[in-house]
């Protein structure tokens, strides 16, 4: 989930971030980037600096003042204010001139968040209840293990770190399965549907068919 | 990829407190076999595989070498649901090579996965989803005649009756081991039922039709109650089949639908039918294995008796069922005959091989037959050029012996072992003197 400041960010923002799969929440004011924050963190935020520079410069430091203090952050400034930048290195890891091409934030967002989808963090993933220890290879969901077969928890696992992001079948078999799956592109939909099962019928929907596109792990605003 | 699964299938058993691995594999009839190993021989088995005296499995004998090793698929890996945990168990299937390695010839997954690589290399990837009927009876004494266990018929709901509650459990143990279950219901004839799998590729899926019929007994037995999956064990109503749901994709691409045709049927699917006719009779032997396969295979069941297709016609061989609207994933088309006593790994290969050979020397679709065909003569049938399904295991017999094409799916090893065991089954079957015989002559004549 990104954290993106102010409440209501530009139309254009809002609907590159929808269309690029991240899910979102507008935070109004810096004080609240605590209280919204969802369990297991904020995966990064946007901040607009172009139109409130001071709000959100301030947005900025309540992100990294949290307990799990936001590593990746994505400030907007207009041209005029490029020279805020110079003092504030420490406050955000990507900025971006506003106004923007959205093919541009697409491909920052991308390569900002490249780690978080390739390299897990930490040893633990959790997401609404379900919980991955990386280091046992054990899921467990509102406390009971889940019995998956090696597979089913490396496309888990790919879900429960990326929420909110929309996957095609071929996305998903060349970063999950790699190149040495067998079963052929409906394989994806095979362990979905064996995915749902085991999370039972009240969290199947959890993984989430993004009709003519793939899967989607986490709500998204979206799908409404 | 081979390592990562390894650890973590080491990992799950150190985890979950795994006291007991099995590992199952399948004789060439279709029984699934196991043995078991303490969770320390985990590691030694995925790394070099536990070797065994196959001589004691049907159909794995060889004149020389006895010993075979079992290879486990670490991707099948799963801890066994019904077990209690503090005694838990886990199982894996094998694959079963020889000393050196190499695959063993007498191995039906093997067998199948080399069907499938034939498959692959043309850009295939064959998917299966069956429909799997199957009786519940009272336990009775060995040698007595079953009994029902409900008078139920097609899609009653008997809340009440033991049976569903039993299909329920089972359904839950299924989902649970990667099974998912597309539909279920109680079933024409008293006690019968049938659960509808979700389609898998195949390999994946003889895997599942061994674990279902595992699952189902293994169920059925903790309430005391017999499940069978024999063909025809009520003389009067109707058999249990295993009806099968064919496709084959290229990448993400149905191969077996087209936009073009009025059933959305591509010419691949259209050869591939053409393949399954030609060759029913050569394969029959495989999909309906039993002497009792064949007292399904009877007009005024539900079960087809002549080579036939059509759209909507369920005494025709093969069906095309309507897809959803839009769904081109979900063209497919329907094989009747198989019965759930067949060995799938093997059902599945000359299944795959008939329909491969039609595309490959681009049979054509004989036209499609939406009559009653059991309301016509012989001499209207043969006119239309439509012949029957082998009458009994021997028609059967004698027709695969003839076949290069099984022959060269199933592999001389078990080609010739099949024949050979289902030859003196025949033969068993042949001097027995029935009920029916007594009933009918030992005062008549």
């Amino acid at each position: 989930m990104l954290a993106v400041f102010p409440d209501s960010p530009g139309v254009e923002l809002a609907r590159t971030l929808d269309l690029s799969g991240y899910s979102w929440k507008g935070v109004a004011t810096p004080e609240l980037m605590g209280r919204l924050q969802p369990a297991e963190g904020w995966m990064g935020a946007v901040v607009c600096c172009d139109e409130d520079p001071e709000g959100g410069w301030a947005a900025c430091r309540a992100l990294r003042r949290l307990d799990r203090p936001v590593r990746r952050i994505l400030v907007l400034v207009t041209g005029a204010h490029i020279g805020d930048l110079e003092i504030r290195e420490n406050l955000f890891d990507d900025f971006l001139l506003s106004p923007f091409h959205p093919r541009e934030l697409e491909a920052r967002l991308r390569h900002l968040f490249y780690n978080e989808l390739t390299a897990p963090s930490s040893s633990v993933v959790e997401h609404a209840g379900l919980r991955l220890n990386l280091e046992t290879y054990q899921a467990t969901f509102g406390g009971s293990p889940l019995d998956l077969t090696y597979m089913e928890y490396e496309l888990l696992k790919y879900f429960v770190q990326n929420p909110g992001r929309v996957f095609s079948r071929e996305v998903l078999l060349s970063e999950v399965w790699g190149y040495e799956y067998f079963g052929g592109a409906r394989t994806v939909d095979v362990h979905v549907r064996r995915l749902r099962a085991k999370l039972g019928e009240e969290h199947a929907h959890l993984i989430e068919t993004v009709r003519s596109v793939g899967y989607r792990f986490g709500s998204s605003k979206w799908s409404g | 990829m081979r390592d990562a699964q390894r650890d973590y299938v080491l990992r799950t058993v150190e985890e979950r407190g795994i006291r007991l691995v099995r590992l199952w594999f399948t004789d060439v009839l279709g029984n699934l076999k196991s043995f078991a190993i303490s969770p320390a021989e985990m590691e030694n088995a995925l790394n070099d595989g536990m070797s065994f005296d196959g001589s004691s499995i049907d159909g794995y004998g060889r004149v020389q070498e006895a010993d075979v090793l079992a290879l486990p698929d670490p991707n099948t890996f799963e801890v066994l649901p019904w077990v209690e945990s503090k005694s838990a168990e886990a199982r894996v299937f094998c694959d079963i090579a020889q000393l050196d390695g190499t695959p063993f010839e007498g191995d039906p997954r093997q067998v199948l996965r080399r069907n499938l690589d034939a498959a692959r290399r043309q850009g295939f990837v064959f998917y299966v989803a069956p429909d799997i009927e199957y009786f519940y009876f009272a336990p009775g004494e060995h040698g007595g005649r079953p009994v029902p266990l409900d008078h139920g018929g097609f899609f009653d709901l008997t809340t009440t009756d033991i049976t569903s509650s039993l299909r329920k459990e089972t359904i839950r143990t299924l989902e649970t081991m990667s099974i998912p279950v597309e539909y279920s219901f109680h079933e024409d004839s008293p006690s019968q039922h049938e659960i509808d799998l979700r389609h898998t590729d195949a390999l994946t899926m003889a895997d599942s039709v061994m674990t279902f019929r595992f699952v189902v007994k293994e169920i059925a037995a903790m309430r005391n109650v017999h499940a069978t999956f024999m063909p025809k064990p009520l003389e009067s109503v109707q058999g249990s089949g295993m009806h099968l749901h064919l496709s084959l994709f290229k990448g993400d691409t149905n191969a077996f639908h087209s936009e073009d045709d009025p059933y959305n049927l591509s010419d691949t699917a259209k050869s591939f039918m053409a393949g399954l006719l030609r060759h029913a009779g050569e394969i029959a032997a495989v999909t309906n294995q039993t002497v009792n396969s064949y007292k399904r295979l009877v007009p005024g069941f539900e079960a087809p008796v002549h080579v036939s297709w059509a759209r909507n016609n369920r005494s025709g061989l093969i069906r095309v069922p309507v897809p959803k609207r839009g769904n081109e994933h979900a063209t497919r088309i329907e094989l009747r005959s198989p019965d759930p006593a067949c060995n799938p790994y093997l059902a599945f290969s000359v299944i795959l091989a008939a329909g491969l050979r039609g595309i490959e020397q681009g049979y054509e679709l004989p036209m499609e037959s939406d009559a009653n065909l059991f309301e016509m003569g012989d001499a209207a049938l043969t006119k239309l050029g439509i012949e029957q399904l082998p009458q009994s295991l021997n028609d059967a017999l004698r027709t695969m012996e003839s076949s290069t094409l099984v022959a060269e799916a199933l592999g001389e090893h078990i080609f010739e072992w099949f024949l050979r065991n289902k030859r003196a089954e025949w033969r068993k079957y042949k001097t027995h003197v029935s009920q029916f015989e007594v009933d009918t002559y030992l005062r008549a004549l």
